[in-house]
């Protein structure tokens, strides 16, 4: 943004003052993740910079805090549950919100609003209560404390995520093309899966993302319903802070910090093909 | 065209309906056809809707039922209630009550060991009345050794079956459902003549609570705003290209683990911490100086504001984005100064996002755990940390229940709120 030529010496004061307030609060934002990745490869175990590390003395840095977590069998469990429970709820969430969203975009649909209310009340209510109600109905019904547990309750805490992406991207969807597969003599199967699903694609895998990464983050279910065998990346990093903190969390939370840079970046490269799929105008 | 519309002449049957060419008529064809797409449409509903009531909706409510569930009292003791239902309550009960808590009792020693009912009913009773558990096990030890006179034999056993005040209790739970977790809960208790008042000071800790966790929230939702609004005006007037590029700094927060953003601020705040390192490194405090600035509210209010931002941000971006210039170089060139510009014509124009941001962020705070539960220290803990504590530890699940109810009634209201402030579907991520 190039200044105005009319600005007076008061508006030019107020033109930085506002950028430079901006900027501070995007450090903010940033600066509490990022100030993390140095501090993980600090060779002490303090959270904090040594002398050697500010002088950039290589002495003050090492990979002991990365070698603590690949060696740990508890971490490699958590990190295998999380994969396992975070994949087969995502595919269980997936699965069954696509066919969910498909089906409220309907025109047909009865009782929209009621329906959208439920499918979508795992995401408003409060986790707390989610994960006290899913205790006590587990343990009821013997899955607390089993993987199927996990699974089924992460399940549910991500459809909501799936169902509004999908039905967003059905929003955009031209309803004529599946009739004109149909008119063309394909069935309802082949229509599905050779011109609704390659245009529905991209919200569908932004959807399963979504899932994905509430069961990967989750942790306040798995506080009540999993037990030690079931124990995730963000369980473990929550005994880690609460009984022996120690560096090694910071080392876990890098790898986490690169992840989801990772998966920022296909989230918004998915965006920009979902737009241009649709015809609408990249901004 | 013109010659197949003119040579197409319609099946009709005798009255004149239109019939399909398999020869029904076109109207209930139609409805047919338009009952099989209703049904295709919920049958592809159907599943989640199932998953979802099954393993989400039916669990809160199973929850929500625990709040006035009250069945303790009236399993273990159905003769005792018999004869105290004409006790007035205000001296002992008479002899039968005794011999008849006796009956009871020894009827339940009879039956198998995870049938009975004394455990659960000194669990319950201690909820209202500390050492009622002690009393009914201390009890239930020799009781089938008891002869009458059975008031004086209970007496001898323990002191509490001498106290009005138990009777009283086991009188008033003894009815399938109560409202005594919503009276604990609000920090309310009943007297001797059955009245609902308040409870003596030092044991007010709900209602407070709630206004903790409201005033937190709101002081959450108040910094989101003041840090959100410029940054979400300033990526509004970038041309695109920059924008998206910044985008990244509220994205990324958005996209990292709640529980790496959670341990950064512990490393950034604690005592040992980088900031008050760096403050003391650069002689602003004396090493005695360092300022608390975590395990208590302070640390909660950052560390939530930091972690909900991108809600307050998105909403409010996607607002501005959609304001056209114009309209603040109209109120400009007609005179108006640069603020009162602002005043006047841009910020009522965000006032939906406002509202949109505002409510999202408020109704994440007031039922957040994990951070105020890691961060907050005692003067920092929310509602839900204390709903989890009653879970786990003290084990008065029904309490938890009435302050669970309590609290997701709260945030359904505010959602409905929202909902007619921006409507759901507007929720987007990313």
């Amino acid at each position: 943004m190039s200044m105005p030529a009319y600005y007076t010496t008061k508006d030019k004061i107020w033109h930085y003052a506002f950028r430079v307030i901006c900027f501070a609060i995007f450090f903010f934002l940033l600066a509490p993740i990022l100030i993390m990745i140095p501090l993980s490869f600090n060779a002490q175990p303090f959270f904090t910079f040594t002398r050697e590390m500010l002088t950039l003395n290589p002495e003050g840095y090492s990979l002991r805090w990365y070698r603590d977590f690949l060696e740990s069998d508890s971490w490699m469990r958590s990190i295998r549950n999380s994969f396992v429970i975070g994949i087969a709820a995502t595919i269980v969430s997936t699965t069954l919100g696509t066919l969910a969203a498909l089906g409220l975009s309907r025109s047909e649909m009865p009782a929209k609003g009621l329906i959208m209310g439920i499918l979508i009340s795992p995401m408003i209510v409060p986790l707390i209560i989610s994960a006290a109600g899913m205790f006590f109905f587990f343990s009821s019904i013997n899955i607390a404390q089993t993987y199927l547990g996990v699974v089924l309750a992460h399940a549910a805490l991500g459809t909501p995520f799936v169902v509004i992406t999908v039905t967003a991207t059905l929003v955009g969807f031209d309803q004529s093309l599946t009739r004109a597969a149909a008119n063309l003599g394909a069935s309802p199967t082949r229509t599905f899966f050779k011109i609704t699903m390659p245009l529905i694609l991209p919200g569908v895998i932004s959807g399963a993302l979504f899932a994905f990464i509430t069961s990967f983050d989750e942790i306040v279910v798995v506080l009540f319903v999993a037990g030690v065998e079931q124990r995730t990346i963000p369980r473990e990093m929550w005994s880690g802070i609460r009984e022996d903190i120690s560096p090694t969390i910071l080392a876990v939370a890098t790898i986490l910090v690169l992840i989801s840079i990772a998966l920022l970046t296909v989230v918004e490269l998915l965006r920009r093909r979902g737009e241009r799929l649709r015809g609408l105008t990249p901004q | 065209m013109a010659d197949a519309t003119m040579q197409y002449s319609p099946d009709t049957d005798s009255r004149g309906r239109l019939l399909t060419s398999d020869g029904t008529p076109l109207r209930r064809a139609l409805e047919r056809a338009n009952r099989r797409r209703k049904l295709t449409a919920l049958a592809l509903v159907a599943p989640l809707l199932f998953f979802i009531l099954t393993f989400f909706a039916f669990p809160i409510a199973q929850m929500m039922w625990r709040s006035v569930d009250n069945p303790q009292v009236v399993n273990a003791l159905p003769r005792t209630l018999e004869v105290l239902r004409d006790w007035d309550g205000r001296d002992l009960p008479p002899e039968e009550a005794y011999a008849a808590l006796h009956a009871d009792m020894v009827a339940d020693l009879q039956l198998d060991r995870r049938e009975r009912n004394i455990g659960p009913l000194g669990i319950r009773l201690n909820y209202e009345l500390s050492a009622a558990r002690s009393a009914i096990s201390r009890t239930t030890r020799n009781v089938e050794d008891f002869e009458a006179p059975y008031s004086e034999a209970f007496m001898n056993a323990h002191r509490l079956w001498g106290d009005v005040e138990l009777w009283r209790i086991i009188k008033r739970e003894g009815r399938p459902l109560t409202l005594s977790y919503y009276v604990a809960a609000l920090d309310r208790e009943y007297d001797e003549d059955g009245n609902i008042v308040k409870r003596p000071d030092n044991r007010q800790i709900y209602v407070n609570l709630f206004g903790r966790t409201l005033a937190l929230s709101l002081a959450i939702t108040a910094m989101t705003f003041l840090l959100g609004f410029p940054i979400a005006y300033y990526l509004s007037i970038l041309p695109m290209r920059y924008a998206n590029l910044l985008m990244i700094a509220v994205l990324l927060p958005f996209w990292t683990s709640l529980l790496v953003r959670t341990s950064a601020w512990i490393v950034l705040l604690q005592q040992q911490g980088v900031i008050n390192n760096a403050l003391v490194g650069i002689g602003l405090i004396n090493d005695d100086g360092r300022f608390s600035l975590i395990y208590n509210q302070t640390g909660t209010i950052i560390a939530m504001t930091h972690i909900l931002l991108p809600f307050m941000v998105l909403p409010l971006y996607s607002v501005m984005r959609t304001i056209p210039p114009s309209y603040m170089r109209a109120a400009k060139s007609l005179g108006a100064t640069p603020s009162t510009a602002f005043r006047r014509v841009y910020f009522p124009q965000t006032l939906p996002g406002i509202g949109a941001g505002g409510v999202l962020v408020f109704i994440i705070s007031i039922g957040y755990y994990i951070t105020p539960a890691l961060v907050g220290g005692q003067s920092g803990r929310m509602i839900s940390n204390e709903i989890a504590r009653h879970i786990q530890q003290s084990l008065n699940w029904g309490l938890a229940a009435a302050l669970g109810s309590m609290l997701l009634v709260g945030v359904l209201v505010l959602y409905w709120l929202y909902n007619r402030l921006v409507g759901a579907d507007s929720l987007k991520f990313g």
